[in-house]
């Protein structure tokens, strides 16, 4: 079954969220749902970007008190 | 009560040297007892290894007595963990002794997996073992022209090593009489020439100087060892005649076999680096799976923090602080330039022009790291 793994990467520069993105998406299934964390504004463009060029899935994009909840479905 | 540090690197020794003078006095009237598990007698300082693959260190001026660099009534032992038993405040050694504490530390570090990825170990050099960097080396001075690619793959031991490989492959070939005979290519996983956004805008003009090409976005997916190709998970295929590889980490193998965390990563509170789950579980270092790079120089200042902290509650019962983040690296950007990356959980790192003084700070700080691992600096 397929299941949200949060990956909190708030307040980090190095190796920054994205990294932290694609290191835990690495370890995920395929179907696996991925929140990730960020305080980074650099991660709205970022994420999706690497998103669709690997061609994984953004599920959704929104800011909630300053964070950025980003949810991505690996497909691949 | 006892105290008992696994792993005999750069954090495990700061943390193990530090605390033992905090408590010095209850070490000495037998209160306290300090022990040390280590997999290895030798101690090395790992970012010498950069300057191995170079030839401007050899890989003898890497290593110290580990026994030596400890104070001496800490009771340190070459004896690796194989279990941890979290429940009984017990671990066990390959030597199948059992060890009891109180306050346990954990500092195992990370290691490489090249294996990960098809083809990779096969068809690449590296420079994150002694015998990597030793190899490398041989080859560069060997290779006569011809493409030298960079795959970077994640997560890796400090951040920056790979864009200071391409300053210093640059300066070697011109040194070599060769650089137009040489074509670099760096390839990198994010959208930008490093992940952190301020060493990325820094690096990108310093890489268009010194005519080295990058391709980012690139996730290093396959090699294919007898036609010398890398391919990336985005598609594309990148022909290489030498390829050095940033290749892939995990954890320990322990924290691995004791399903202590995915891929050996154990979970850490980022603030008071306590094990989730466990307050009498302390861990440092590359081992950890907080998100700040896993640096020499994150393990040490975590080190500080939680040495301080075990002797604040052993004297007064409450802790002095948390772990901010801090770190600090060194950035050669060449033979003779360097500059620096310094950041926190709140600050990110800006970064100065580079120099020559920076440079020299740094060959200074790898014979230096000695005494700050003994806790004098
Ligand atoms: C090429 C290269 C360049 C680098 N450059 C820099 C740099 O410029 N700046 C910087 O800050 N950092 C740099 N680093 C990173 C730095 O070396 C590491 O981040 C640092 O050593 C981490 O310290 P640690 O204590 O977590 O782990 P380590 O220093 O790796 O120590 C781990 C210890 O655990 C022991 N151990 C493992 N398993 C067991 C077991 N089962 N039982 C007992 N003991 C065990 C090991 O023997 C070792 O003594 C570089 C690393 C490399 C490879």
């Amino acid at each position: 079954m397929s299941q949200v793994k949060i990956v909190d990467a708030c307040n980090t520069f190095c190796p920054g969220p994205l990294m932290e993105l694609i290191s835990n998406m690495k370890q995920a299934s395929v179907g696996d749902v991925l929140e990730l964390l960020s305080t980074d504004e650099g991660s709205v463009n970022d994420v999706p970007e690497w998103v669709n060029k690997v061609g994984h899935e953004l599920v959704s994009s929104q800011n909630i008190d300053g964070i950025w909840h980003i949810k991505i479905r690996k497909t691949k | 009560m006892r105290i008992l540090v696994v792993g005999g690197g750069t954090g495990g020794t700061i943390l193990a040297n530090n605390l033992t003078r905090r408590l010095a006095g209850e070490v000495r009237a037998g209160k306290i007892r300090i022990t040390m598990l280590s997999d290895s007698d030798r101690h090395m300082y790992q970012p010498g290894l950069l300057y191995v693959a170079f030839g401007q260190m050899t890989p003898d001026q890497l290593y110290r007595d580990q026994a030596s660099m400890l104070e001496s009534s800490i009771a340190f032992h070459v004896d690796a963990v194989t279990e941890f038993h979290f429940d009984k405040n017990q671990v066990k050694t390959k030597s199948g002794k059992t060890h009891e504490y109180d306050i346990l530390a954990i500092a195992t570090g990370a290691r490489i997996v090249p294996q990960e990825v098809p083809g990779l170990s096969e068809g690449s050099e590296n420079f994150f073992t002694e015998e990597g960097a030793v190899r490398l080396h041989k080859r560069l001075m060997e290779f006569q022209g011809g493409t030298v690619a960079m795959t970077v793959s994640i997560p890796h031991k400090c951040p920056v090593a790979p864009v200071e490989a391409m300053f210093m492959l640059h300066d070697f070939f011109k040194a070599r009489g060769i650089r137009d005979k040489v074509k670099l290519r760096y390839h990198y996983p994010t959208n930008r020439v490093h992940a952190t956004s301020n060493v990325a805008q820094w690096a990108k003009p310093e890489f268009d100087r010194a005519g080295i090409e990058y391709e980012t976005l690139f996730n290093l997916k396959e090699v294919d060892p007898v036609n010398k190709i890398v391919y990336s998970e985005e598609g594309s295929a990148v022909k290489y005649d030498l390829l050095i590889a940033i290749p892939p980490h995990r954890g320990s193998e322990i924290a691995e076999k004791n399903n202590l965390g995915q891929a050996g990563w154990i979970p850490t509170d980022r603030f008071k680096l306590t094990m989730n789950g466990h307050d009498n579980v302390y861990v440092i270092g590359d081992a950890t799976n907080i998100p700040v790079s896993k640096t020499g120089s994150a393990a040490h200042f975590e080190a500080e923090v939680v040495a301080e902290n075990i002797a604040s509650v052993i004297k007064t019962g409450t802790p002095v602080r948390e772990y901010d983040g801090k770190v600090y690296c060194f950035i050669e950007a060449g033979y003779d330039r360097a500059t620096y990356n310094a950041f926190d959980y709140v600050n990110l790192p800006v970064l100065k022009p580079p120099s020559k003084a920076i440079h020299w700070f740094k060959v200074a700080y790898n014979q230096m790291y000695w005494t700050t691992v003994r806790g004098l600096l």
